[in-house]
């Protein structure tokens, strides 16, 4: 929680449930900073700086609680109401969990993305829940004609100790919900030794329903009279329709409906020009595609190849820096006279997302009205995106979040939103399911964008690093600006650390659609300045761990962020996180085994600090990881640990795909080469790593883990290939070449 | 076409192209919601389910191939003994993050141990190399399968 938004004024309102009990609604000011903490939001519809928490107890002791954020399998729809639940300390077994529809007016800001959810709300929904305790309270004081201070609470139990009465939350919760709401300021939150649940291993509030196959997920939407959707578009990005031909496609079998649709021109945040096909079942309809005969206008794609990508990147090195983002201290005089200069070059593709469901929405269209399910990390953004393609206004819609099959960013963006729209309002009164192939999947991602760094290191007579140089090459979208999820971080480490330093940037023109995936900008960041950290750190004779401790040295600051996004980095909880992961992995023992080794790297982001180490080994061009040490601070608390630990192990298998799998997209003329699980791998079973996290709990709130613990993986990987093989991985995805 | 297919414990007759897939007959015609389509290729192992007690990926399988054919899917599994015991190992140590390819482990898992009671970890990444878990809940299925085969007690808090 940002400290800021504590003293601003929150409101509490009450009123009787429908079959009695207290329903509690709680309105807490946002601080602007958190509705702006990530890329997700610049796409989202402007939110209120208001959040609104939805408690209701029944009079047989059900605790409902709304909860407002998107699942994608981050577990926030089990770690928020923990937080509403210890304050109000009932038992987790009393709670039931009710899903929020889309209502950015009521609730605030609803993105799952950033890792921004628990930071953001590990403050309100406390006093959410303590608010609810102080009326129950309160009610029972009045009954028994006590003072409120002599009443306790547990296990959703009111107690007396004096008069040996006692109550069940349910039995007062009508009284209660007569009551004025008490002043937020008065209400005293628990002391973190006092937490029942929070802290503790819960299972996910989905899980059960999981295990046992039933229909929660967006593509389990089933309508009566529902028509099932497959859209074509454009094999190249941005292509525009010419002309449809449709009559095969509309005799085939099952098939209701063929329907040319001629978008608004904007591919990234609009509605692609593309041919809907609507049977009534949707292998049928997808069958039906095949029989299209569609002519498209490739031309805006024409050029936009990988080759030709990486030709301009390499002359755009020689060109030099196109635009200086970052300057401190004097980089060229300082480079010129040190005693060492290191330099290299690193890059990294394109890569999708790739969540298990592949895209989809439902929507019905009906007098005006648009009724929405939908499987999205930013439903306002959807919106948005609706009321400007298809100018239908945000009163007009209601749109219900489903759980998400995976999302890893990838539905941040709401292209599938406004196409199911575009095709519902085509056919009013029909409900239609629009639902993506594998293939659409990977070839429509918003994919996270290659990149180029040219790095130079300088070493002093002392062998201390003092000049730290990057020019990166980087996507331009067509507003001129850098590339959705393309930019630069100013904040990336070392900056800060080291007193003379440039950071510059030169921009390629893509018609492709990036955006962010897990760890934005971090995951792809990371592995080049901290791979070439390792190799700064092995020309002045020592290792990375050794370095970064070195710059890090001395008293514990706060560096504040160059660009006044995002929280400052506390060199503190840097330096604890790496001595502590040095400790775990036993970094001083070198495995002994030829061609094994251990590669450490660090990072920090999304408010977390993680550092990481791999040991891998290396057989001809085969690689093997066998185990990953983490060390991981985000904060006082681990709100649910057992969620805390599938997110981490997660994210360091995610990461060790994007290095080993081959995980790489690449282009010709705007087509995209890559179509399904074969030629785009993820993660198998039979290549799991032992994994072991260590926690460093600081002072601080606690903070989100979708992200923060991938980053490092990478580096520390190829660090480790590195002195397994005295080869550099300096590009991704890693290739070696046999031995 | 016509076909009576005999879908966990149950007769359902289903007018479909002999060249549909299962999946689609599940899903789309029958409501089976809970097998999932990842892939349409074979190679997620998101839409798995049994055919004759044999793990099958049902985006590969013509519905004209099943005449006679007893299937069970994700709805039903849990009637089972083995399915039973891997839905309980499955919750005990909260296998999931999204969920979404969880049917289709379970379903292969399921497979596994009706013909390896007592699975090594080779046997058991070997059985389970066709399922992708996008968020990687790789340890943990490993886990709540041995846990099922009753060949690790209950692991508390996994590590």
């Amino acid at each position: 929680m940002l400290p800021e938004a504590i003293n601003r004024r929150t409101l509490l309102k009450t009123s009787l449930l429908a079959g009695g009990g207290l329903a509690l609604e709680v309105f807490i000011p946002l601080p602007v900073r958190a509705l702006a903490a990530n890329g997700a939001a610049a796409d989202a519809a402007p939110a209120p700086a208001t959040l609104s928490v939805f408690v209701s107890i029944a009079p047989d002791g059900i605790v409902t609680i709304v909860s407002k954020n998107p699942e994608i399998g981050q577990g926030i729809k089990t770690s928020l109401p923990m937080m509403i639940a210890d304050e109000l300390d009932c038992e987790w077994s009393q709670v039931r969990i009710d899903q929020a529809d889309a209502d950015a007016k009521r609730y605030g800001p609803q993105v799952a993305g950033g890792s921004t959810a628990t930071p953001t709300n590990w403050l309100p929904m406390r006093q959410a829940g303590a608010a609810a305790r102080a009326m129950l309270v309160q009610a029972a004081a009045a009954q028994w004609n006590v003072s409120a201070d002599e009443i306790t609470t547990s296990k959703g139990r009111i107690y007396h100790a004096t008069s040996g009465r006692s109550s069940s939350y349910g039995e007062v919760a009508s009284k209660a919900a007569v009551l004025a709401a008490p002043d937020v300021s008065s209400l005293r939150l628990k002391n973190p030794e006092q937490f029942t649940i929070i802290g503790q291993s819960v299972v996910g509030i989905d899980s059960p329903k999981i295990v046992k196959g039933k229909p929660i997920f967006g593509i389990d939407t089933r309508l009566p009279g529902m028509l099932y959707a497959v859209y074509e578009v454009a094999p190249a990005q941005g292509g525009r329709l010419v002309s449809a031909g449709v009559e095969a496609a509309r005799k085939s079998p099952g098939v209701r409906h063929v329907i040319p649709l001629t978008g608004n021109g904007d591919a990234d945040q609009g509605l692609a020009d593309g041919v809907a096909v609507l049977a009534t079942n949707w292998w049928l309809a997808n069958q039906a595609r095949k029989r299209l005969a569609v002519k498209w206008d490739l031309a805006a794609a024409q050029g936009h190849t990988s080759e030709a990508y990486q030709e301009k990147a390499e002359a755009a090195f020689v060109a030099g820096i196109g635009e200086e983002l970052r300057r401190d201290g004097d980089p060229t005089e300082h480079m010129a006279n040190a005693a060492r200069r290191i330099k290299a070059r690193y890059q990294y593709p394109f890569i999708a997302h790739a969540p298990m469901e592949p895209q989809n929405c439902t929507a019905v269209y009906e007098g005006g009205k648009l009724e929405i399910w939908a499987p999205t990390q930013a439903p306002g953004g959807g919106l948005t995106m609706i009321q400007k393609s298809l100018g239908i206004g945000t009163d007009n819609i209601t749109l219900h979040l489903t759980r998400m099959g995976g999302g890893f960013g990838r539905r941040l963006m709401n292209d599938f939103m406004v196409q199911a729209a575009a095709i519902a309002k085509a056919v009013p009164g029909t409900p239609i399911k629009l639902l993506w192939s594998r293939e659409d999947d990977m070839r429509r991602d918003y994919y996270r964008p290659g990149g180029w760094h040219d790095f130079e290191a300088g070493i002093d007579a002392n062998g201390k690093l003092s000049v730290f140089t990057d020019h990166f090459v980087t996507f331009q979208g067509s507003d001129g600006k850098a590339a959705r999820a393309a930019d630069m971080n100013l904040s990336m480490i070392p900056a800060g650390l080291v007193q003379h330093l440039r950071y510059g940037r030169s921009m390629l023109p893509t018609v492709v659609r990036t955006g962010p995936l897990r760890a934005p900008g971090s995951n792809a960041l990371c592995f080049a300045s901290q791979s070439f950290l390792d190799e700064v750190a092995v020309a002045a004779g020592t290792d990375l761990p050794a370095l970064m401790l070195s710059m890090l040295e001395g008293e514990r600051r706060e560096i504040a962020p160059r660009d006044g996004r995002g929280p400052p980095f506390d060199t503190g909880r840097a330096r604890d996180v790496i001595q502590k992961v040095l400790q775990t992995s036993d970094w001083p023992r070198k495995p002994q085994q030829a061609g094994r080794a251990k590669g450490f790297a660090f990072y920090f982001c999304h408010q977390g600090y993680f550092a990481e180490v791999v040991e891998a080994s290396v057989t001809g061009a085969t690689i093997a990881v066998h185990k990953v040490w983490v060390a991981g601070d985000v904060g006082s608390q681990i709100v649910n640990p057992m969620g805390a630990e599938n997110q981490v192990k997660g994210a360091i298998i995610d990461g060790l795909a994007q290095a080993l799998a081959g995980q790489e997209i690449g282009f010709v003329d705007g087509v995209v080469q890559q179509s399904n699980l074969h030629d785009f791998q993820l993660a198998r079973i039979q290549s799991t790593p032992q994994i072991e996290i260590a926690w460093v709990k600081s002072d601080k709130p606690p903070t989100g883990l979708g992200e923060p613990a991938l980053p490092p993986v990478i580096p520390a990987l190829s660090n480790a290939i590195f002195v397994a093989t005295g080869t550099r991985v300096r590009s991704l995805p890693v290739r070696l070449k046999s031995a | 076409m016509k076909y009576k297919l005999h879908i966990n414990e149950r007769v359902h007759e289903v007018e479909a192209p002999a060249d549909m897939p299962l999946l689609w007959v599940l899903r789309d015609e029958l409501g089976l919601v809970g097998t999932k389509f990842g892939c349409g290729a074979g190679l997620c192992g998101a839409c798995t389910v049994h055919v004759n007690g044999a793990a099958q990926r049902s985006c590969q399988t013509p519905v004209g191939s099943l005449r006679n054919a007893r299937i069970t899917t994700i709805e039903h599994i849990g009637e089972t003994p083995v399915g039973a015991r891997l839905q309980e190992a499955w919750l005990k140590v909260d296998v999931m993050q999204c969920g979404y390819c969880q049917a289709g482990q379970i379903m292969s898992a399921a497979a596994l141990l009706g013909h390896t009671p007592r699975p090594s970890l080779d046997q058991i990444n070997s059985a389970m190399a066709g399922n992708v878990c996008r968020c990687a809940c790789y340890n943990r299925i490993q886990t709540a399968i041995q846990m099922a085969a009753g060949m690790q007690e209950d692991p508390s808090h996994v590590a």
